[in-house]
């Protein structure tokens, strides 16, 4: 673990800390159905990060008034576990986990065809097990193939990404030296097929061309996170389809 | 099918693929029906599952969902609840069914001690949805031949998306099961299955059976591997 204040976040080859290229992601593990109990769950792995997702719904809303008559109530919970940081982290839900759940939330929302079971709710726990920045991105990338292992409708899957400044470069997937040393994070996430943007965020400093510059290069990168997302997806159910093409399903019959 | 050759009409995908929530299935003049959407002219998938499509209507069938009740569905369920006016029924699904008393009997009783008697919390039933517009709880029936409480059999879960299989083409799969098994079965839609047999090693057998159904459900050459499994498994308990 690299620790204290790094002289400089870019070396003399243009490669950061963690020995990537400006415009590299952090190498990416997704794993589906991970958890038994849950509706549909899933667990990435993003450089240091671990992130486990369980979603579970659309089921019967408890407390009953919090009900919608025309579409099922989205709710989120992203939580750091106390071991996930170097400092022991308070278990009660910060002011920053609140608000990460918030904004993962409405960066889902936009994706789920919530219309499809009113009066319910789908409940999503993201609990990071292991930080290490841009924990929010990954959170929705684990969180929207949750959603898809549960079978909810979706109009697309979310892809997420962060990009920003470092060392005077513009960089893509900061971790976490980088977006406390750095001069600017921003993390997008989008609907790849739809090309619509559910989430943009910034913190530091851009001039508009670098603001275009870390835009362009964050959304290549979910492109290529969505690339392994459906990667992800295929792999889990196709051993459940066997030989694609050829799997009969003999529908009929109620 | 061709429009004018400005615009690209084209299925991209093939019958019997795997597709994902957000893959591209077709564009051009073709029908979005059982999850999929139309965005402009361009049909996307919902959700992950098996592409098909007839004519010009395209569909995914999907791998996973959890139960919509559709009136006329026979289901099986628990009693949660009881009340003066009927009975709250957990049908595993999102919504929580009521069995109102007058479509328990035809008499409805004046006190408390007699709709106890009737049906009490943590009763199996068989039930049929007689309403249900997603806008209120659906409502159920046990006024009807075969419905009512369950008194003896085993029950087992499967996935609502699995049940056509179980069921098969006409029926053909769950008739294999009765013929081999000599048992009864009943089918609930909402997933919940009721197995009931003169041995107790039958019900077992039947239940290990229904559960290989439903996980090699996308599999080809099913109803010869089950008809194997039964006589293996049925042949040995007669």
């Amino acid at each position: 673990m690299i620790k204290g204040y790094p002289e400089r976040l870019i070396d003399e080859n243009g490669l950061r800390l963690d020995g990537r290229r400006p415009d590299e992601l952090r190498p990416i593990k997704l794993e589906i159905g991970v958890l038994g109990n849950a509706d549909g769950s899933a667990y990435i792995e993003q450089g240091k990060n671990k992130i486990l997702v369980g979603v579970y719904g659309p089921r019967e809303i408890h407390p009953k008034h919090a009900e919608l008559p025309n579409r099922a109530v989205l709710r989120c919970r992203y939580r750091m576990a106390p071991f996930s940081t170097e400092e022991r982290k308070n278990p009660a839900p910060s002011r920053r986990e609140i608000e990460i759940s918030k904004v993962i939330r409405e960066a889902l929302e936009p994706a789920v065809m919530s219309e499809y079971y009113p009066r319910t709710v789908i409940d999503i726990f993201i609990e990071a097990l292991q930080c290490d920045g841009g924990t929010r991105c990954a959170g929705i990338v684990a969180a929207s193939l949750a959603l898809a292992d549960a079978g909810i409708p979706m109009r697309d899957l979310v892809s997420s990404c962060s990009a920003g400044k470092a060392g005077g470069e513009i960089i893509l997937d900061l971790f976490d030296l980088e977006d406390k040393y750095g001069d600017a994070d921003m993390p997008v996430a989008l609907m790849v097929n739809l090309n619509m943007i559910t989430l943009l965020q910034m913190d530091g400093k851009l001039n508009p061309m670098e603001f275009e510059k870390a835009f362009t290069m964050a959304m290549e990168g979910c492109r290529k996170i969505r690339g392994l997302q459906v990667e992800a997806l295929k792999k889990r159910y196709q051993g459940i389809v066997e030989r694609e093409g050829t799997s009969e399903f003999d529908e009929e019959g109620t | 099918m061709r429009i004018s050759w400005d615009d690209e009409v084209a299925i991209y995908t093939q019958r019997r693929q795997l597709v994902t929530p957000g893959e591209l299935l077709a564009q051009g003049e073709y029908y979005p029906e059982l999850n999929t959407f139309k965005e402009k002219d361009k049909i996307y998938s919902m959700i992950v599952g098996l592409f098909d499509y007839r004519g010009n209507r395209l569909s995914v069938v999907p791998l996973k969902h959890c139960y919509i009740p559709y009136v006329g569905d026979l289901v099986i369920g628990k009693v949660v609840d009881s009340g003066m006016s009927g009975w709250t029924v957990d049908i595993h699904s999102p919504y929580s069914a009521l069995l109102p008393l007058t479509e328990a009997t035809s008499r409805p009783p004046s006190i408390r001690k007699e709709v106890e008697g009737i049906l009490r919390i943590g009763d199996l039933i068989k039930a049929k949805v007689i309403a249900f517009d997603r806008t209120k709880d659906p409502i159920l029936t046990i006024r009807d031949r075969d419905l009512g409480r369950v008194t003896r059999g085993k029950v087992v879960k499967i996935s609502p998306s699995k049940i056509p299989r179980l069921i098969g083409k006409k029926g053909s799969m769950i008739n294999l099961l009765k013929k081999e098994s000599l048992c009864d079965l009943t089918v609930g839609q909402n997933g919940v299955i009721l197995v009931m047999c003169k041995s107790p090693e039958a019900e077992e057998a039947v239940i290990d059976v229904i559960k290989m159904i439903e996980r090699e459900a996308h599999t080809q050459g099913l109803t010869d591997r089950v008809s194997e499994a039964l006589r293996r498994r049925i042949g040995s308990t007669p």
